[in-house]
């Protein structure tokens, strides 16, 4: 923000700061928020990898492990499937909370137009809620990584570095989703964003069995889901055969998607709170 | 900034959306201490003025200052130091009353203990003390308008922006938010207000401005703008519905400064309404009912416009 255009007569509401210290302000609001839901929340997510890692990891995984993992790379089913799960996990929080609580913001409560009209501007709004999606998703990761290691899903110390990788998979997601979810005018898209986008990501970018299982025609669709990148290095951290070419390629790639994400909301969130 | 520059200036200003021009070159002018209404029906262009005082919504063109600052370049430091009760509700309906309050303060930088302080204050003020700690979904309509008059006064703001503030509300509950407004105005707390209501107008404006099509039709005081426009008296006439052009037609002989033909009534603008009831009778013409009253910023925008407020 342009500090320069300051006026000299300091504002009954005290100086207005600016960049992330206003975004905090909008965080501040997600949080006040979050107080009523966070215990619900927090069952939901130790409850998905239990059942995820108790049904396939170790059912499913019986199965598997007694015809051989020579294609999983010679480890349990358990340890190849965690580390996919973790990623998909990130994904699966972002698309939750950048869809209904964005579009709900705007449409239902309008606490977004509240927001708007005081010192916050679009951006700041935008990127508050990038913060809160990010906190969630560290939280949702960090519990699916602590149910994991109680799993014994864990090989590798250098799992633990999947966590921000984790988390960048879904701000991968998010920041994109957010952009557009502003946008909305109606919210009958977003069971489609669930039904024919992250269903089948979940299903087909490697979280339960690597893609080169897939047709050959279909792999190369697969590589450019972001979820692969995202599936395939924290899978690659866990095995500890992480080739740092291929990291920073995955990690480069999520990058870039994250912050296309923020400057496309940068505009939409704009567009849609000045009109 | 200097105890003559206006706290709002306007010049030229026009809001366009794609082709449609909502506000079509308007002036004005606002003074610390007023209390200024924007009296027109919906889609006069009342709320996209207020949108842009807001610092929400970028003038298409014209000049626009508001306490000396331009809104495109200053809009975060205007802001801070606006009050704004929007025509629909944006509470957080989910939280409490009080932490509305909380969040919205919050939004404006202030320490904890100053928003718990103006909290007890203005809940006061709003009489909803006994709420505060009740979430605000089940709150009647009346009581969340009051908390958004009190959520928007939290920063202590230099104007207080209130777009069409009783809409929807029943007569109890406006005349709950007419009275914490008129205290408001006599604690010297500058209020902009748009309405479609005449007495909203009339009770709350110092000076007013009758909007019709995004342009200023006329503006002043309501006295003034009534003594200008209308007549000390109108007569309304009441005619059988068979009989009501007929009558409509006759009435066109009696002497009067102005006769409008509504769809259910007639209306006489004249000095001296019972003289006038008597002429009317004096042509053999008998209404189902007549009324003899002041006239009110209806007649003045009926006579500016041809058309009734509540079209």
């Amino acid at each position: 923000m342009d500090t320069v255009t300051r006026a000299p007569a300091a504002a009954p509401g005290g100086v207005v700061p600016s960049g992330w210290s206003l975004a905090v302000r909008q965080l501040r609001f997600w949080l006040t928020n979050y107080r009523r839901t966070w215990r619900g929340s927090i069952y939901s997510s130790v409850l998905n990898p239990v059942l995820f890692l108790g049904a396939m990891g170790l059912g499913l995984g019986s199965l598997v492990n007694q015809h051989g993992t020579g294609r999983l790379g010679g480890v349990s089913y358990l340890a190849f499937l965690a580390p996919g799960l973790l990623a998909a996990a990130g994904m699966e929080t972002a698309v939750g909370e950048s869809t209904y609580p964005v579009y709900g913001s705007v449409k239902w409560n309008k606490t977004y137009q509240a927001a708007v009209a005081s010192p916050l501007s679009p951006a700041d709004i935008f990127h508050g809620h990038v913060l809160f999606v990010t906190l969630r998703l560290t939280m949702n990761c960090t519990v699916f990584l602590a149910v994991a290691s109680a799993f014994g899903a864990i090989r590798s110390p250098w799992m633990i570095a999947a966590l921000p990788v984790a988390v960048l998979t879904g701000l991968a997601f998010a920041t994109p989703i957010e952009a557009w979810a502003v946008t909305r005018k109606k919210d009958s898209s977003f069971a489609m964003i669930f039904r024919f986008g992250m269903i089948p990501l979940f299903l087909f970018s490697g979280t339960f069995f690597p893609i080169t299982q897939l047709p050959a025609w279909f792999q190369p669709v697969a590589y450019l889901t972001p979820l692969w990148h995202g599936v395939s290095l924290c899978r690659a951290l866990n095995l500890g055969t992480a080739d740092w070419g291929q990291a920073l390629i995955d990690v480069a790639y999520l990058a870039a998607l994250a912050t296309a994400g923020i400057v496309a909301g940068n505009r939409s969130y704009r567009r849609r709170l000045y009109v | 900034m200097s105890a003559l520059q206006p706290l709002i200036h306007a010049h030229g200003l026009v809001k366009r959306f794609g082709s449609f021009t909502a506000v079509d070159g308007i002036d004005f002018d606002l003074q610390r201490g007023e209390a200024f209404g924007f009296l027109g029906p919906n889609g006069a262009g009342k709320s996209s003025t207020m949108r842009m005082i807001g610092c929400v919504s970028p003038p298409s063109a014209g000049e626009l200052s508001i306490l000396g600052l331009d809104p495109l370049r200053d809009g975060r430091q205007i802001r801070s130091r606006l009050g704004v009760v929007p025509q629909e509700d944006t509470l957080d309906v989910e939280l409490t009353v009080r932490e509305n309050l909380l969040v919205y303060g919050r939004y404006f930088g202030l320490p904890r203990d100053v928003i718990r302080e103006r909290t007890a204050r203005l809940l006061d003020f709003v009489e909803l003390s006994d709420r505060a700690d009740d979430q605000v979904e089940p709150l009647s309509g009346g009581m969340k308008r009051r908390l958004t008059i009190a959520r928007s006064l939290i920063n202590e703001p230099d104007i207080l922006l209130l777009d069409e503030p009783t809409t929807g509300l029943d007569p109890q509950a406006r005349h709950a938010v007419w009275d914490r407004l008129f205290r408001l105005k006599q604690r010297g707390v500058t209020l902009v207000l748009t309405t479609h209501y005449m007495d909203e107008a009339e009770q709350l404006c110092d000076r007013l401005v009758v909007m019709d099509a995004g342009k200023i039709v006329a503006g002043g005081s309501p006295r003034e703008l009534i003594e200008r426009y209308s007549t000390p008296e109108v007569l309304e006439l009441r005619f059988d519905p068979a009989d009501h052009q007929q009558a409509a037609e006759k009435l066109a002989g009696v002497p009067a400064q102005r006769l409008e033909v509504l769809a259910d009534r007639v209306l006489l603008y004249v000095d001296d309404g019972d003289a006038t009831l008597a002429v009317v009778r004096g042509y053999g013409l008998e209404p189902l009912t007549s009324l003899v009253r002041r006239s009110t910023l209806e007649d003045v925008f009926l006579h500016l416009t041809g058309r009734q407020l509540g079209e």
